[in-house]
């Protein structure tokens, strides 16, 4: 690896980390609309483009060519065409009722127990190192605190996840599953890929039997984090110590096999060319043919103000980009069902937008720690904003689980989905745990 | 047909706007009928994709920006608009008035800065008298003398002429001859008397801000032209409001842009009022390309609608994104959280990312750079 400069090096010494100050970001130009309108792909993008509104899937290499040739424009209307297929509005519950154009989302909280992290991701401002300044672990008494805050406002979800603690394994997890399962009725969304390989091994003993362990104690999901981008040459400059490619597909593979769903993610605007951004999506969409098991996809750009390795990321990809890859992905991954805004990193205007460039989910409200207590959930600031925004874009918010069941007072009648993880596991899945 | 315009045919007959379309393709005039049902159709993406064409048939994929900086020299008025949060009394916290001076000063500050305009607007206060404008405009000009000069809308043009106790007519060539460059958009707000009576009942009305326009323009200054939208207008008011520029457009020549200005209601009188969302700023955008036919650029003032919406509008009918401000403060004052100015390379950046070209242009939409000289020379199909 290319030695990074004077600073580069000081600062990855403090971290532990082999600096990579000599990488260079790809550089990317964005398609001109007018110009490939009238270029030589423009036949070739339109056969594409027919194929996905005529509800094909489209290649790797069909998927590129968009990325790199289609505007932007036309990425969100084929996004949108997919959403309208995947997500038609919802029958009434009512005789006679007005069909329901949904967008859902869930109450829930983020609860990270830890910040402590051996594995040093330049692109990571949360994490400490073991003993460095500001390292913490949850007392339980805190960590019951902010449950009970988060289900006195009727939360749905705990999504919990931290550092990768040399100390913590899977025991504790286990204990604290059991303890929150006692104690109230909310579902632990929780334990990334990368977490759950860490437990693995810290027990040195297979994963499958982390998860089995963890699903026993009440573990209800698994979120998406830790994915970044799913191809090894880029994960050897951005997460070196982090679970390899093949790992965190591999994790999920026995998530779903022990009768768990997870979602997806995607980290990118850093390191990673445009075809590595088509590998990544089609790593998932080739997992979730064997298995079925993610229900949805979120996708944002890195932000590396303030991060460890700030001065070696390149600039923040512009939001036109995150349009682009998020349009691009309700198109390509057409065998995962819901496809989640990322309001947090783009803010609530942009979440607007991506409304109608593919998503059909807010995903979490991730209601703060300072919350002031209300009477009901729906009269939280947080939560009213996000409704009158969805709202305001022709769409009715409707309140989901962790597995897009509809637990929305509001709408009794509607058809509901999985309530529960026993009926939200799927069918592969269950025949695998049967086998 | 090319297959373009013919899947773009296709997309609006889905939307129930294949004569719509039609005409957008003839380049005929939309009626007000037909800008209705552009405000109504749920198919914000047919709407967009048939601005864009009307939009790439002016540019090709040419987007503008320029280097600016704004000065906003009072925020003391007497017009009390009750959507406005600058606005300020005597005595009031936050009240200011900055000399001929200090103006120059704030000029000075940025003359490290390849900066080509500076848009000064401010309150309408009848105490500043006529010379207060004149020193203004040749305070600025003695301290960057290349600088364009883009000030006074036609509220305050009305007011100035007012204090100048003469016709504006007599007024304008003494304003140029001072320094005046231009003239900004601003003020318009929406012409309905209706809106008006509501809000801003002591601003001059439609007809007048028309008339000053039309003088203006008589006077060989170009100017922009405005709307506020998105607070409690209707869209047939809005309509209105658009047939009347292009109206006067028809018989001038003398507007060369048009920028829909989102309210922000945070610190006004009208805090309760939501706003336009950002899928109501980009169909704005692309109703205001389609309308205005004969106004050259349509303006994604990104102070306003924010980065991501301002830089999706350059696929939905805008062209422009206004510059690098500097120190914005009217709409800041209205719980804007936009950066007040932005580096000329960023800006250069979201174009890129757009899917766009580029040109870094002076007021009067001469070529200041662009990366692409020939292209950005040759302009759009359009002017073929």
């Amino acid at each position: 690896m290319p030695p990074g400069q004077d600073g580069s090096k000081a600062l990855a010494a403090q971290h532990g980390r082999t600096p990579f100050g000599a990488v260079a970001a790809p550089s990317w130009e964005a398609p001109r609309a007018s110009a490939e309108r009238a270029g030589p792909r423009a036949g070739e993008i339109r056969r594409v483009a027919d194929r996905v509104l005529d509800g094909q899937r489209i290649t790797a290499e069909e998927a590129l060519l968009l990325h790199d040739h289609a505007d932007v424009a036309t990425l969100g209307r084929l996004a949108d065409a997919v959403r309208r297929r995947r997500h038609p509005d919802r029958p009434s519950a009512e005789p006679g009722g007005a069909p329901i154009p949904a967008v859902t989302y869930i109450v829930d909280r983020n609860l990270n127990p830890t910040n402590v992290c051996i594995t040093d991701c330049g692109f990571c401002a949360f994490y400490r190192r073991p003993g460095a300044e500001g390292e913490y672990v949850l007392e339980r008494d805190e960590i019951y605190r902010r449950i009970q805050e988060t289900v006195d406002l009727g939360g749905r979800q705990l999504l919990m996840q931290g550092g990768h603690h040399p100390y913590i394994k899977t025991e504790w997890w286990c204990e604290l599953l059991r303890d929150i399962g006692e104690r109230w009725d909310i579902n632990c969304h929780a334990l990334s890929a990368p977490e759950l390989d860490h437990l693995a091994k810290l027990d040195k003993r297979p994963v499958e039997e982390v998860i089995r362990d963890l699903k026993d104690a009440g573990l209800g999901s698994v979120p998406g984090a830790g994915a970044e981008i799913l191809v090894e040459r880029v994960r050897e400059i951005i997460a070196r110590k982090k679970t390899s490619t093949e790992r965190w597909l591999e994790v999920h593979r026995r998530v779903h096999e022990a009768g768990l769903r997870s979602s997806a993610t995607m980290m990118f605007g850093h390191f990673e060319t445009a075809a590595e951004r088509v590998e990544h999506l089609a790593r998932l969409r080739d997992l979730q043919d064997e298995t079925g098991g993610f229900t949805a996809f979120a996708c944002w750009n890195v932000q590396p103000e303030g991060v460890p390795d700030e001065h070696l990321y390149p600039p923040k990809t512009t939001p036109g980009v995150y349009l682009r890859v998020q349009a691009l992905a309700r198109i390509f991954l057409d065998n995962i069902e819901n496809m989640q805004t990322s309001y947090v990193t783009q803010g609530l205007k942009m979440a607007q937008v991506t409304l109608r460039f593919g998503c059909n989910d807010f995903g979490g409200t991730m209601l703060e720690e300072n919350v002031v207590s209300a009477a009901g959930c729906f009269h939280l600031e947080p939560i009213q904003e996000i409704e009158g925004v969805i709202r305001r874009a022709g769409f009715t918010p409707l309140q989901r689980n962790s597995w897009y069941g509809i637990v929305d007072p509001r709408y009794e009648g509607l058809e509901r989905g999985p309530l529960n993880r026993e009926e939200a596991a799927t069918h592969r899945a269950a025949a695998g745990v049967s086998a | 047909m090319s297959v373009a315009v013919d899947d773009l045919l296709a997309q609006a007959r889905a939307a129930d706007l294949g004569d719509v379309a039609e005409k957008v393709f003839a380049a005929e005039r939309l009626s007000i009928a037909d800008g209705e049902r552009l405000y109504a159709t749920p198919d914000l993406h047919a709407l967009g994709a048939l601005a864009n064409h009307a939009r790439e048939r002016w540019h090709g994929d040419l987007a503008y920006f320029n280097v600016n900086q704004h000065v906003n020299y009072t925020n003391l008025c007497n017009k009390l608009c009750r959507f406005c949060a600058f606005q300020r009394l005597p005595g009031q916290d936050g009240a200011y008035v900055w000399s001929p001076a200090e103006c120059a000063e704030k000029i000075r500050a940025q003359l490290h800065e390849p900066v080509t305009e500076v848009h000064i607007v401010g309150g309408v206060w009848p105490k500043l008298g006529y010379d207060y404008y004149l020193d203004l405009l040749r305070a600025v000009k003695a301290a960057r003398p290349e600088i364009h000069v883009k000030a006074f809308t036609m509220v305050e043009l009305d007011q100035i002429a007012k204090v100048a106790g003469k016709p504006l007519e007599e007024v304008l060539p003494e304003l140029v001859e001072a320094g005046l460059g231009s003239v900004p958009g601003g003020g318009a707000e929406v012409f309905s008397e209706r809106v008006r009576a509501d809000t801003y009942h002591l601003k001059i009305s439609g007809e007048q801000w028309l008339e000053t326009a039309r003088k203006v323009h008589a006077a060989g200054l170009r100017s922009n032209c405005t709307m506020l939208h998105g607070h409690v207008e209707t869209p047939a008011e809005r309509l209105d409001h658009l047939d009347r520029l292009r109206r006067l457009q028809d018989e001038t020549g003398g507007f060369q842009t048009y920028v829909p200005l989102s309210f922000h209601p945070e610190n006004s009188e009208m805090a309760d009022v939501p706003g336009p969302t950002a899928l109501d700023e980009l169909r704005e955008i692309a109703v205001g390309r389609l309308m205005l036919d004969n106004i050259p650029h349509v303006k994604a003032y990104w102070i306003l609608m924010d980065v991501p919406i301002a830089q999706l509008a350059l696929s939905f009918g805008a062209d422009d994104v206004d510059g690098t401000v500097v120190e914005e403060k009217i709409y800041h004052e209205a719980g804007a959280t936009t950066p007040q100015g932005v580096q000329r390379g960023e800006l250069i950046r979201w174009i890129r990312d757009a899917g766009r070209v580029p040109v870094e242009r002076n007021t009067l939409y001469e070529v200041v750079w662009s990366a692409e000289p020939e292209l950005a020379a040759a302009g759009g199909p359009a002017r073929d």
